[in-house]
């Protein structure tokens, strides 16, 4: 199932990994960037540097005195809690969906609830913050990928299949990184049904002036 | 005037004299009051080796000495970081000492072969600010497990740890305007437009100078 990760060509940009390691995307994003490096372990060391750099600065960073006896408050606090157990490592899971979308859907493929949205196409909105919103989307092979109506940012992660924009090709692993600027109407590549997880920063638009017949897929 | 710096772990003395020459070679000139702030930080590199033994003392023998070291030292950086990220004095102190607790009792699971201390606790406070403070999850990658199945390797850990060393020097070589703005990135809970919203320098500025920033770094760890 996994791809070997020389085979992904459309890679996590510094802007992003550096803002997931510093914490501050909203939890839509880290959810596609953490499925991401999920699937490649170039984005994953990358991520790791990204780290080693808030580490530095928190070495070399500015103090703020703690009040006193916190040292014995915290050791109060230890002794209330017993170790913690290993297994709050996530193991890889198997399956079509990465490990971090299975914990927000409550399983694999099998378990999300998608919803018609035309055209054949299906999606399922995640719960996250909303701040931002993600999906998965379900695109039957050769379909075209509905306009996310490009707003702010979009990041489009494929899980299975692969889609065709422009020259480029997005298969398994492959991510997309669109923004205003970007015009395009991907295309479900043929041979299999393609299932992305995309998420959009755009404000979510219920503006009466505009119809919502005419935008079904910002039903977010 | 190297010389003058005093080694506390004299076991340590040969790959201090690598890490002179690394100062050096970035430098290139050891006498400017530049070059005496690096050394003030390879002076620190022995500390900074020595965490992660703190933090091992902790996982074997429950060590309360290692843990007090620890935690004067980090705690304060933590609070601070978490007042950064837009906590209240009171808040960021209460989650600071649940970020050390938190050390305390994932001690078994830090992995010296793939974080410095410094890192590991940056991570956990990193969480907790976004769990305390967001009132968010935060996904994780799969696969990543810091530990805990196999000895750490020795030469991993060290090699690992002059890497952070490396990478702290960079940081702090970095030209003001870049390291502030990098510096912005992780401590303030501001994304690139809010940065600039702040600053009221151009978005496009902004990226540029991170940009040039991590090349800069990358540079420095080829």
């Amino acid at each position: 199932m996994k791809r070997p990760m020389t085979d992904i060509k459309h890679h996590l940009t510094d802007e992003l990994l550096m803002a997931y390691s510093a914490g501050t995307l909203p939890e839509a994003f880290n959810l596609v960037v953490a499925t991401h490096i999920s699937m490649c372990d170039e984005c994953r060391a990358r991520m790791h540097s990204f780290d080693a750099v808030g580490g530095a600065l928190l070495n070399d960073a500015a103090e703020v005195p703690l009040s006193d006896g916190a040292l014995e408050a915290t050791l109060k606090l230890i002794s209330q809690h017993p170790k913690d157990p290993i297994k709050t490592v996530m193991q890889p899971k198997g399956g079509v969906l990465p490990g971090p979308v299975q914990d927000y859907v409550g399983g694999d493929i099998d378990k999300v609830k998608w919803r018609r949205v035309g055209n054949g196409v299906r999606q399922a909105i995640l719960p996250t913050s909303k701040d931002a919103s993600v999906r998965l989307l379900h695109i039957p092979a050769g379909c075209e990928v509905p306009d996310h109506g490009h707003q702010g940012t979009e990041l489009t992660l494929v899980l299975q299949g692969a889609f065709l924009d422009e020259d480029d090709r997005f298969a398994r692993g492959d991510i997309e990184i669109a923004n205003e600027d970007l015009e395009h109407t991907p295309i479900a590549d043929i041979g299999e049904d393609c299932i992305c997880l995309a998420a959009t920063d755009a404000p979510l638009k219920f503006n009466s002036l505009i119809p919502r017949v005419a935008q079904p897929f910002l039903r977010i | 005037m190297y010389t003058s710096v005093p080694l506390k772990d004299e076991s340590r003395a040969s790959r201090k004299e690598v890490s002179y020459g690394v100062v050096s070679a970035l430098t290139g000139k050891a006498d400017t009051p530049d070059a005496r702030q690096q050394i003030v930080n390879v002076q620190d590199d022995t500390t900074r080796a020595a965490w992660a033994g703190h933090i091992k003392a902790i996982h074997e023998r429950q060590d309360k000495a290692a843990f007090a070291a620890l935690f004067q030292h980090f705690a304060p950086r933590v609070k601070a970081f978490l007042m950064k990220s837009g906590a209240d004095a009171a808040s960021a102190e209460e989650t600071a000492q649940e970020v050390m607790a938190t050390l305390w009792t994932k001690a078994h699971m830090f992995d010296p072969t793939r974080a410095s201390a410094a890192t590991w606790i940056f991570t956990i406070a990193r969480n907790r600010s976004i769990d305390a403070l967001r009132k968010q999850r935060r996904p994780e990658p799969e696969e990543v497990f810091w530990g805990p199945e196999a000895e750490p390797d020795q030469e991993e850990s060290m090699a690992l740890q002059q890497e952070s060393d490396q990478l702290a020097r960079a940081i702090a070589e970095l030209p003001e305007k870049q390291r502030v703005l990098i510096e912005r990135a992780y401590f303030g809970d501001l994304s690139h437009s809010e940065i600039a919203a702040e600053t009221g320098l151009p978005l496009g500025t902004i990226k540029s100078r991170i940009r040039l920033a991590l090349d800069r770094l990358r540079h420095a760890m080829t």
